[in-house]
């Protein structure tokens, strides 16, 4: 860890202020993903601003019938909440499938919008990574790649995004709000969030240098039977292999998005037209054009056999 | 004391305190925090300063040279020592990777710098601004490949026998040719990491010439001489303390480089340091289990009896290093009169290959475990029948030796009425259960018993309390309670006026923890001890003939006196050794198991869950039967993490264990483990030592693995023989999905 100054801010405003004047700087919130990052130098931000006590900790219901989830809300507090629970299941049921109970206590909305790859070579840092150190090259490509992405890769990149809720808040459409440091606001849709490797790895979203994610909203309630499926090794506390987060109608129409194959929760909307002809023929578009690697093949008929494995529960 | 003879009635046989499930009498200290680990010893040495250890980023190569110009400048920084400020170490007795001193690199994260700073974050963080210029080598990394030319090993297994670099009894090609059944398979298992919660970790601190080593060790005197080696110092001059351990699984065996980096960085400031590696390095800077690469060949006649089996195995090693001794079980666990055991070694550089718990029979046993059930599959037989009925009470290589005792086939018949095993379809892939295939499989357990001498010291002081001492450690497994139940037992004491104490190296010297000996032997030890505590006490209060010491009272003759008052005049102390004839040559002593595992599948994705575990153990007398059943628990958890999970990924690259945190490294979570059960035959074997007793804490997982797999295919009737088994390698045998 190097050396940094903390501040601590108590609104979003005052939080954008403090990110204007301190280039470089990086907002805290649970600290579950970035103080391992600090440790490791794999992060090191020379200035800290906590924004835990900006307020933007409530779910409120939207004017349009949706939810807006505060950035500050705990993944432990989202996955239990009634009206989360009841109209948007599979994010509950998202947030549970990840980390431990002690984590979700701490771990905040944003924040883990916001996790960085768990690929082991970004985690050694006498490894060169492009994400890590941008143009150093990537050691994964052509080692071991067991859980890294087999679609929407690049060659200077290969990564996934860890994290369990965006798959889920994916699939239900939803939109990140913002405050940048000039204090002017913005909506983005989940689907733009997310950036894929490209040339650029070291770049995950298409938020600002200094840009604050002030809430997550969510859509009206969509209903149908909602469905997150998480696939690991051990049955508890890891990262996914592939998941599913996806909702089945009565008509058999629906939605798909998967974590762990790509650098972003992935999902193709042309794919979902294949539904009522089953899950070889959503995975097969969902997944068109894939690279695998050798140690990461596997998750191709993985992620049609997962959602077989929904897609037979939603018909059951 | 000389145990050579097999041990008649003794004091112990009482089993008042000796036998009972009590608690941990460490228990308290460790629920609340407050046992005293090596790391957070802030009490026992003024003015600690904070080590911090870098491991190299090459795996193969040399160091030309270090820049230290931002990290000595950095804040706080007291000293640094790099590898090159030094000649290479000598390696002490145990081990053959360098711990540090030279340019050469040996294998990844070793170790080539100390940070001594102020505060552990500053140490840290001037760590990362060491610049190391490297000239990386081409290293030997893939042990597939090497061992298309890996030579044969002969000789020492470590563990006392040696033996020719092909075993042969009979002639094993021309029966195995011979027979109408035959399996010829090959199975793999990967390296892996001890993953023990507590890192390696030391604070030392010198005192002119001394060096004490507030450390984590499980091997006190064995890692006394060897830090005297490393360190070209006096043993005299070195004392180690390791009153707790916070798990080692064989990890701890050995001074590892935050001991030995420890003493030289609190030379270099001058300051007490104290120092703990980093979970990344661990897997890489300290030593692992070796993967192997085994082939089995069983032949057997229609009737189900073998008539030839071999066992050879393949795994690499650091220059100078063992083989994986993968083989061991196969020469003594099932009879067959034609035999082939051998083993090959490649020299590879990976980091050091060693001991972790069950080391040999755990990867040898997920091998041939499955060998059997492939065998009992063609034949027709069923699997815990065809283990039976290839039972043998003696050693199949030298029929001279009887096992001292062997209950295998009891394990297996108590183990299968108990589990249901008769409710198992023998036919694969039938049992469904929602989306779930279910399946039950059955293994063998077989660990060898060893015996190690042992010492101890008692003292009687003047209120009737007894002190243990011994360098005897407790590496999580009940140690500290077992010594005092058998003081209690020999002085006729509740055991609340037992202390006992451990770990320090001015104590006794101690069989240790390891190999499952720690138990038998160290108890003996303490036996011996409290033989000569109650001669002198006897001699003390004048009482001869048959003395009896019960409930705090010694009885002889008709005349009874408190125990308290042969110490009146001053404590007594008495200390002895139990030392061990031939009995283990004479006869075999092992500790057999029956393991049964109820797996189901997941039929679309293929995970596997195991939904309820058995083992019945055959391992003599059951010390503490709460402790006991701990270990052993304990080790069938392990045995699902090997079977499932746990894999040091190598990059044949680069050269190193890629998976080096607990984030990518997987062993099970709560969510992973069943129902457990776990009972124990009851045994006693005169053979072992007077405590009449064996091990149970490496037994516990030598089997498991096979078991899972077997009830793996049993559930799916996919053959996975390649360690772990993870769902992937069932996905393109699983049935068609809609
Ligand atoms: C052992 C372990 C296991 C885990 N397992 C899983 C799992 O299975 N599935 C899963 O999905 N996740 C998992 N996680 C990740 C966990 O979900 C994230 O660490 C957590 O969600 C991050 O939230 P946080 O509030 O602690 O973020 P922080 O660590 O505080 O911050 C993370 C990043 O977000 C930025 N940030 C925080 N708040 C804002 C804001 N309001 N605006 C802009 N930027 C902001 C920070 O600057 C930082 O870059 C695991 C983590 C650990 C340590
Ligand atoms: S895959 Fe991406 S994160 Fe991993 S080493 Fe390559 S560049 Fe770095």
């Amino acid at each position: 860890m190097r050396p940094f100054t903390y501040q601590r801010v108590s609104s979003p405003a005052e939080a954008a202020a403090a990110a204007a004047q301190m280039p470089g700087a990086k907002f805290i919130a649970g600290g579950t993903n970035l103080l391992d990052l600090m440790k490791l130098q794999i992060e090191a931000p020379a200035h800290l601003i906590d924004v835990n006590a900006i307020g933007l900790d409530r779910i409120e219901k939207t004017d349009e019938g949706g939810l807006r989830i505060g950035a500050l809300v705990r993944n432990t507090d989202l996955a239990a909440h009634k009206k989360v629970r009841e109209d948007y299941a599979m994010l509950s049921r998202a947030l549970l499938a990840g980390a431990s109970g002690q984590l979700r206590n701490k771990a905040t909305t944003a924040g883990n919008l916001l996790q960085r790859t768990r690929c082991p070579y970004f985690y050694d840092t006498n490894q060169p990574c492009n994400k890590r150190q941008p143009g150093s090259g990537c050691a994964a490509i052509g080692g071991y790649t067991r859980q890294l992405a087999v679609v929407g890769v690049s060659d200077a990149c290969i990564a996934t995004h860890p994290s369990d809720m965006a798959v889920a808040m994916r699939a239900l459409d939803a939109t990140v709000e913002t405050v940048k440091p000039n204090g002017s606001s913005r909506r983005i849709p989940i689907a733009d969030f997310h950036r894929l490797p490209g040339n650029t790895p070291h770049i995950d979203t298409n938020l600002q240098a200094g840009e604050l994610i002030t809430a997550v909203t969510l859509p009206k309630p969509i209903g149908g039977k909602q469905y997150y499926r998480k696939v690991r090794d051990r049955a508890s506390y890891a990262f996914a292999l592939v998941s599913i987060a996806a909702v089945i109608q009565r008509d058999g129409s629906g939605r798909v998005a998967v974590g762990g194959i790509a650098h972003k929760p992935w999902r193709v909307e042309t794919a979902e037209a294949e539904l009522p002809r089953g899950a070889k023929a959503v995975a097969a578009r969902l997944l068109a054009g894939a690279r695998p690697t050798e140690d990461n093949g596997f998750k191709i008929p993985l992620v049609e056999r997962t959602l077989g494995a929904v897609l037979s529960e939603a018909r059951a | 004391m000389k145990f050579d003879t097999p041990a008649g009635a003794n004091p112990i046989d009482r089993m008042k305190v000796v036998g009972k499930p009590t608690d941990r009498i460490d228990g308290k200290l460790k629920t609340t925090g407050t046992a005293p680990y090596a790391y957070e010893r802030h009490d026992v040495v003024p003015n600690q300063a904070y080590g911090y250890v870098l491991g190299s980023a090459i795996a193969k190569g040399r160091i030309n040279r270090f820049d230290l110009a931002e990290a000595k400048a950095a804040p706080g920084v007291l000293a640094i020592v790099t590898t090159l400020d030094m000649p290479r170490l000598k390696r002490g007795q145990q081990n053959i990777a360098y711990l540090f001193g030279g340019a050469a690199i040996q294998h990844y994260h070793q170790a080539i710098a100390i940070v001594v700073a102020e505060t552990f974050e500053q140490a840290r963080a001037a760590t990362a601004l060491i610049r190391v210029d490297y000239a990386r080598e081409r290293g030997r990394f893939d042990l597939a490949t090497e061992a298309k030319t890996a030579p044969l090993f002969g000789g020492s297994s470590g563990e006392g026998s040696s033996a020719p670099p092909i075993e042969r009894v009979g002639n094993f090609e021309g029966a195995f040719e011979a027979a109408p059944v035959k399996v010829d398979s090959v199975y793999t298992t990967p390296d892996e990491t001890h993953a023990m919660m507590e890192p390696h970790a030391t604070i030392a601190a010198w005192e002119g010439e001394k060096l004490t080593l507030w450390t984590s060790n499980q091997m006190i005197a064995w890692s006394k001489g060897d830090v005297a080696i490393n360190l070209g110092i006096s043993p005299k001059n070195v004392r180690l303390d390791s009153p707790f351990i916070g798990g080692g699984f064989g990890g701890k065996l050995f001074v590892r480089s935050d001991a030995v980096l420890a003493a030289i960085g609190a030379k270099a400031a001058k300051r007490p340091v104290k120092l703990a590696l980093s979970r990344p390095i661990i897997a890489n800077n300290t030593t692992h289990r070796p993967a192997t690469i085994q082939r089995i060949r069983i032949g057997a006649n229609r009737d189900g009896k073998i008539t030839a089996i071999a066992h050879e195995s393949t795994s690499g090693n650091l220059p100078d290093g063992k083989p994986e001794t993968a083989v061991s079980q196969t020469k003594l666990l099932y009879a067959g009169e034609n035999r082939l055991i051998a083993m090959r070694l490649a020299e590879m550089d990976l980091p050091e290959g060693n001991a972790m718990r069950a080391p040999g029979e755990a990867p040898g046993m997920m091998a041939l475990e499955v060998a059997m059930d492939e065998a009992a599959e063609q034949l027709g037989i069923d699997p815990v029948e065809f283990r039976i009925r290839n039972d043998t009470q003696f050693d199949p290589e030298d029929p001279k030796r009887r096992f001292s005792q062997r209950q295998l086939v009891e394990c297996l018949r108590q183990g299968a009425t108990r589990f249901g095993w008769s409710r198992r379809n023998p036919k694969p892939a039938q049992i469904r259960d929602g989306r779930w295939l279910v399946g039950m499989g059955v293994a063998a357990g077989f660990r060898n018993n060893l015996l190690m001498k042992s010492a101890a010291r008692v003292r009687l002081d003047g209120r009737g309390i007894v002190t243990v001492e011994t360098d005897m450690t407790d590496i999580g497994t009940g140690t500290y309670t077992i010594l005092a139940q058998t003081a209690a037992e020999m002085m006729g004491l509740p055991i609340e006026r037992v202390v006992v104490k451990l770990g320090d190296s001015d104590f006794p010297v101690s069989a240790g923890s390891g190999g499952q000996w720690g138990a038998n032997n160290s108890t003996a030890g303490v036996y011996a001890a409290c033989v000569k505590l109650r001669e002198q006490v006897a001699q003390r209060l004048g009482l001869t003939g048959d003395v009896d010491f019960t409930d705090g009272q010694v009885r002889a003759g008709g005349r009874s006196v408190a125990l308290a008052d042969a110490a009146r005049g001053g404590e007594l102390v008495a200390e002895d050794t139990i030392e061990y004839g031939d009995l283990d040559k004479t006869q075999q002593q092992s500790t057999f198991a029956a393991h049964f595992v109820e797996a189901a599948v997941d039929a679309f994705t293929g995970e596997i869950r195991v939904r309820r575990m058995l083992a019945v153990c055959a391992a003599g007398r059951i010390l503490n039967p709460k402790a006991a059943r701990s270990q052993v628990i304990g080790a069938m958890t392990m045995g699902v993490g090997a079977a499932l999970m746990e894999e040091l990924a190598v990059d044949k690259r680069f050269g190193f264990f890629v998976n080096h945190d607990l984030a990518t490294y997987e062993v099970p979570v709560h969510a992973d483990i069943p129902y457990q059960e776990v009972i124990f035959l009851d045994e006693v074997d005169p053979m072992s030592s007077p405590m009449k007793a064996k091990g149970v804490g490496e037994l516990g997982l030598c089997g498991v693995g096979g078991a899972i797999a077997n009830a793996v295919h049993n559930a799916t009737g996919i053959r996975v023989r390649n360690y772990p088994i993870t769902l992937d390698k069932l996905l393109d045998r699983l049935p068609e999905i809609a």
